[in-house]
């Protein structure tokens, strides 16, 4: 799976938790932009494990801030897989 | 001002409101200052003036009945655990100035370590200084760099506090749920280490866990177990050994951490264990070997209550009964409760929001009633709850007593 897909696959996971309707970039931030709550946040990250079949584990997460990295910590946990 | 560089040293004068470290807890200055300023008493500042039974104390100059301490199984004044910390007061001295690896195990803590061993059939015990240093010492030493916890997401603060200390990957599933919990220990790297910790009952909502299925799924996928049985133990199971024995999975946890401030009616923490190489983590835990053991006495009336406890059956039964009597009369009076029945000691009312949940709060203890006020960010889903938790020695009418008391405070602020 290329990165290209990777970023159309969770585009549709955010939709459901974007409730502002955000548009979103590379260098958008979840907890910024998107005023993602540490709830949200749980239940986005459980959202993207399960379609990916990955963990992204809380010391990854501490890690990803933007839609960007985010993009590219999937991208590369399902590269290990 | 000269700019020699001879000039002594000025403190900084800060203006208004300057920014510095503290800056950090502003918005929480904020929001107790808004809580407290039409005259609320301070949720988190109660002092219990004198004491006079597990379930009474004076607050404020009057009698107040106790109704959020804990003390599920009332030891705290029960008479021979009280004799058997006096004597070793006499016997040992006030403390130990040392940590249990040098100058710190009396026989007292080798005594408790033993009751605790009688306590639930298990080979290894080990007493930590608090229960929040004993899940902190055990999860940090054992999950390593490489290894991977696995912990439902309603954990303890001392659960999470054990899993920052340590090195280990951590992976938080939904609470209580089986299936959530079974696709990450899926998902889990081959090869890696594997430590599920799970709670029996959950503090907030007093919730039980469904342990046998999450035990079974955890041994399936190779992990170790850890259960949190710190508001069950002396209540809940057969033996008063908690959610783990009453599911009939005891057994198969590889590690139970418990405490001494709930049930056991003092101070200090345990692990018990029938790993056969438990003891080398003496040497290599340090939130055990880097602190100051605990006072004989203490150990003394905890060796003592547990001992009571394992001859507790009477008085679970009555816990119980009051547990489900509370329950099912607060549902009646149209509060909104945490579970559809009473899982454990602990009965949590939710509130709308905070500012009405410290209101009732208050007008409780004006009643003459103490119970909890937990908020987030201790709470799960950002609720705020009363959370009631009861005790051996309240009576039938104590829990009469106290729905009349939620009844009147209720309806004075609105919430009934």
């Amino acid at each position: 799976m290329d990165r290209a897909e990777i970023d159309t696959r969770i585009r549709s996971i955010i939709e459901p938790f974007n409730k502002a309707q955000t548009a979103i970039a590379e260098d958008t931030t979840f907890a910024g932009d998107l005023e993602f709550d540490s709830l949200t946040v749980m239940d986005f990250v459980a959202a993207i494990e399960d379609e990916f079949d990955i963990i992204i584990s809380m010391n990854q997460q501490a890690e990803i801030e933007t839609y960007g990295q985010l993009v590219d910590a999937v991208t590369r946990l399902k590269d290990r897989t | 001002m000269t700019r020699t560089g001879l000039a002594p040293d000025q403190p900084v004068v800060r203006e208004g409101d300057g920014p510095d470290l503290f800056s950090k807890f502003d918005p929480l200055i904020a929001m107790r200052e808004n809580l407290l300023s039409e005259g609320q008493e301070d949720p988190f500042n109660l002092v219990m003036e004198r004491v006079l039974s597990p379930t009474r104390a004076i607050c404020n100059g009057r009698e107040t009945i106790l109704l959020g301490t804990y003390n599920y199984m009332g030891m705290t004044f029960d008479p021979e655990v009280i004799q058997a910390g006096e004597q070793a007061l006499r016997d040992y001295g006030t403390g130990t100035t040392g940590s249990r690896v040098l100058n710190g195990t009396y026989t007292p803590h080798k005594d408790c370590e033993n009751a605790l061993r009688e306590f639930y059939d298990m080979s290894g015990a080990m007493v930590f200084s608090t229960g929040y240093q004993a899940n902190l010492g055990i999860i940090s030493t054992i999950a390593g760099k490489g290894d991977y916890v696995i912990l439902d997401i309603d954990s303890h603060a001392s659960i999470w506090d054990g899993c920052k200390m340590g090195d280990a990957e951590v992976v938080p599933f939904k609470h209580n749920d089986v299936d959530a919990l079974e696709k990450r220990l899926r998902r889990v790297p081959e090869g890696a280490g594997k430590l599920v910790v799970l709670e029996g009952v959950y503090s907030m909502l007093g919730d039980v866990a469904p342990l046998k299925e999450m035990v079974a799924i955890a041994k399936r996928h190779g992990a170790m177990v850890l259960v949190d049985e710190a508001h069950s133990m002396g209540f809940i199971g057969e033996h008063g050994r908690g959610v783990a024995e009453a599911q009939g999975v005891l057994e198969q946890v590889d590690f139970v951490i418990g405490t001494f401030s709930k049930s056991v009616g003092t101070v200090g923490g345990f692990c018990v264990s029938n790993h056969p190489k438990f003891e080398i983590l003496r040497l290599v835990c340090r939130p055990y070997t880097f602190t100051a053991s605990l006072p004989p006495s203490v150990m003394a009336t905890a060796a003592t209550s547990i001992r009571k406890l394992m001859r507790g059956s009477d008085r679970r039964a009555h816990l119980w009964e009051n547990s489900r009597r509370l329950h099912a009369g607060l549902r009646e009076l149209g509060f909104s409760l945490g579970t559809d029945e009473a899982q454990s000691a602990i009965i949590a009312v939710v509130m709308p929001d905070l500012e009405r949940g410290a209101q009732m709060w208050g007008a409780l203890l004006e009643e003459g009633l103490y119970v909890n006020l937990a908020r987030p960010p201790a709470t799960p889903a950002n609720m705020t709850l009363l959370r009631c938790s009861l005790c051996a020695e309240h009576s039938e009418e104590d829990v009469q007593t106290i729905l009349d008391m939620f009844a009147q405070a209720g309806r004075k602020t609105g919430i009934i």
